[in-house]
């Protein structure tokens, strides 16, 4: 009577520490440029090399420009890039380097060369590392100090999290995407609802859902505080997975399908916490605060100060003076200043298919800016062979370069302070996307009907 | 970042009554590019954009910047930083938890942390105490009371005490943790020693 994560987690346990965490043995360690450098000087300084380099793959995504990518025009973003070039090149570790064909946000590459696999333990010095679970793995953020170790041992020493399992039943209505099943999730759990646990999605939307929708969910389970998101692997994940480049192949491939089979929560496992929604009850969703879980149905008004609770009226008035919004208003019909599709929650090839369904015949507002960010070369190749960058340059939309671009303002791809951004990336924060920035989170159709209307508008009337 | 032994500290607190602080708060993604580990560049830009403008200017009404806060934390003084709810949420940025390191906080005292942030700070030798929600309330009272209240967390006992209201309530932390920072270790150390038992792993796993 095991739970799915109990089994990928019992599977990896190399020793429990007394009184103590237990000390877990990792599959996978994905390394960017921001969280990996003083790691590698960590073991610099203990005069130790890398474990397991051949567990290791390494890529530069959140410096990365998306208008060109000969160079870094910012000297501590471009040494940063380099930094990372340079300890792989040291430590002898697998790495993409910008502008390869390769290379792309980690959270988009790794499942899509099968790197990420069902049954592995998997960290990044990174939060959404929590999408790489939709395969079925265990996939967890981790700090730079938990970097060095993984990089010194392949192990991390984690307390054990507590499960819960979230269903969702039934069918999703047209328009309704992965996006806005996690954004509605998260508004009924909060961002702190699922601190210490592990997450498995399960019911029969879950189940019918795409890989690329499953990744979205995955992706953004720590917005709502959890340690990891799961999924079981099921045809879905196997089909996906059959025939990309790391994957197994031939016999093995047969051999490890039959044992991934067996990775599913028992019948008669028991989860610290069990949620179920009706899939009926989710709409198209958007954010009108500061933090992912203040969002509504996109046809909603923001919550009166009347529905907010006593203790939390101050903050809530705090979120909407900087979004310069007010109780109770409306947001559909607004007019948005900047559209970004992208990011490691919404920058893969259904992603764009969704944008360009919407766009499909119409034209950019004149009043958007749009930025459109494939999540890897990989995802840009794709949306070129099924002739969706004609669809998108038709419509006025430049497709731009695989980057983490405009999600978190580590690089050129800045909202400026005041202008309101539509955006199917992951965080709505004060600055997010620059100072003073002001950031609604969507679905890439939500933010396809922005982008050719000019203002907050239904997708369900645009399909 | 710097080990420090961490065993009883007694100090005034600063107070940061914000809901859902999220460690893009606590340090901007800006400050994210540079590899250095110097604890200054990461003390100077902790909580950067409530303490300044986008001109540079201190924002005076921020709690940081009023008189009897503003004072860099030292022995004794605003070494505790007192929090909101779901301190750390967000990203998994260790350079939060350098900020608060490098800015001189010793402890974070708060109802409720986000996971991976609870993490990095005990990974950077700063304790993350759990307190009840009365507890809080009281401290949070004490200190706008009297910005020189002090308080008093003893690792080794797992107390926690409000000096001036003499209440005082036992915080959790596993023996193992609690062994690395009073000893100033670090789990690398910990990791390197077991060695042969991640290769006796690897190899029944063959």
């Amino acid at each position: 009577m095991k739970t799915l994560f109990d089994k990928i987690w019992d599977a990896h346990v190399v020793q429990n520490v007394k009184d103590g965490p237990t000390q877990l043995y990792i599959d996978r360690l994905f390394l960017h440029e921001v969280t990996s450098p003083q790691a590698f000087d960590t073991l610099r300084d203990k005069g130790i090399g890398v474990f397991r380099s051949d567990r290791l793959v390494a890529m530069p995504d959140h410096n990365t420009p998306s208008d060109q990518q000969d160079h870094i025009d910012d000297p501590v973003g471009r040494n940063q890039v380099e930094t990372l070039k340079r300890n792989c090149c040291q430590f002898g570790i697998k790495h993409f380097d910008m502008g390869t064909k390769d290379n792309g946000i980690i959270h988009v590459v790794g499942p899509e060369k099968a790197l990420s696999l069902p049954g592995m333990t998997i960290v990044c010095g990174d939060s959404h590392t929590s999408t790489h679970g939709a395969v079925g793995a265990l996939a967890m953020g981790i700090g730079t100090s938990e970097v060095a170790q993984v990089l010194a041992s392949q192990c991390i020493l984690q307390q054990k999290p507590k499960s819960m399992r979230i269903s969702i039943e039934g069918e999703l209505e047209k328009g309704v995407t992965a996006k806005d099943v996690a954004l509605y999730i998260m508004s009924k759990l909060t961002t702190s609802g699922a601190t210490g646990y592990v997450v498995e999605y399960a019911g029969s939307a879950i189940r019918s859902m795409s890989m690329e929708g499953r990744l979205t969910l995955s992706n953004l389970s720590i917005e709502m505080g959890s340690r990891a998101g799961i999924i079981a692997p099921d045809e879905i994940t196997f089909e996906y997975l059959k025939g990309r480049e790391y994957a197994p192949k031939g016999e093995a491939w047969d051999k490890s399908v039959e044992q991934w089979k067996t990775l599913r929560s028992d019948e008669d496992a028991v989860f610290d916490k069990e949620v179920t929604f009706k899939a009926e009850d989710i709409k198209p969703r958007i954010t009108y605060g500061t933090n992912p879980g203040a969002g509504v149905a996109i046809d909603e008004a923001i919550p009166t100060l009347d529905e907010i609770k006593e203790t939390d009226k101050a903050g809530f008035l705090s979120q909407l003076s900087y979004m310069q919004f007010e109780p109770g208003e409306k947001l559909e019909g607004k007019a948005v200043d900047y559209c970004f599709l992208g990011a490691c929650t919404n920058g893969r090839i259904e992603d764009f298919r969704a944008f360009a369904s919407i766009v499909k015949g119409r034209k950019k507002a004149d009043n958007v800016v749009a930025w459109l960010v494939p999540g890897s070369w990989s995802v840009r190749r794709q949306i070129e062979e099924e002739g969706i960058d004609k669809i998108l340059k038709e419509a006025g939309f430049e497709l731009r370069l695989p980057s983490c671009s405009a999600c978190l303002a580590m690089n050129p791809d800045k909202v400026p302070a005041g202008k309101l951004c539509v955006s199917t990336s992951n965080r709505n924060f004060v600055g997010r996307q620059g100072p003073g920035a002001r950031t609604i989170l969507a679905s890439p159709l939500v933010v396809a009907a922005a982008a050719v209307t000019g203002k907050i508008t239904d997708p369900r009337k645009m399909l | 970042m710097a080990k420090q032994k961490f065993n009883i500290i007694q100090s005034t607190c600063i107070p940061i009554e914000i809901t859902n602080c999220n460690t893009d708060l606590i340090i901007p993604a800006r400050y994210l590019s540079s590899t250095t580990r110097d604890p200054d560049f990461f003390g100077d830009a902790f909580m950067h954009d409530l303490r300044f403008d986008i001109d540079g200017k201190p924002k005076e009404d921020f709690v940081m910047n009023r008189p009897e806060y503003s004072e860099k934390p030292h022995e004794g003084i605003h070494e505790i930083i007192v929090a909101g709810d779901n301190w750390g949420s967000g990203s998994s940025r260790e350079h939060a938890a350098w900020a608060i390191a490098g800015y001189g906080v010793r402890a974070v005292v708060s109802c409720s942390f986000a996971d991976i942030h609870r993490n990095n700070l005990l990974n950077c030798f700063v304790l993350p105490v759990v307190v009840s929600r009365e507890f809080r309330t009281e401290l949070f009272e004490t200190i706008a009371r009297n910005p020189q209240a002090e308080v008093k967390i003893d690792l080794p006992a797992q107390t926690i005490t409000n000096i001036s209201s003499g209440r005082s309530e036992k915080f959790e932390i596993n023996g193992y943790k609690k062994y690395c920072l009073t000893n100033a270790l670090d789990d690398i150390d910990f990791l390197l020693e077991n060695k042969d038992k991640i290769k006796d792993f690897e190899a029944a796993r063959q």
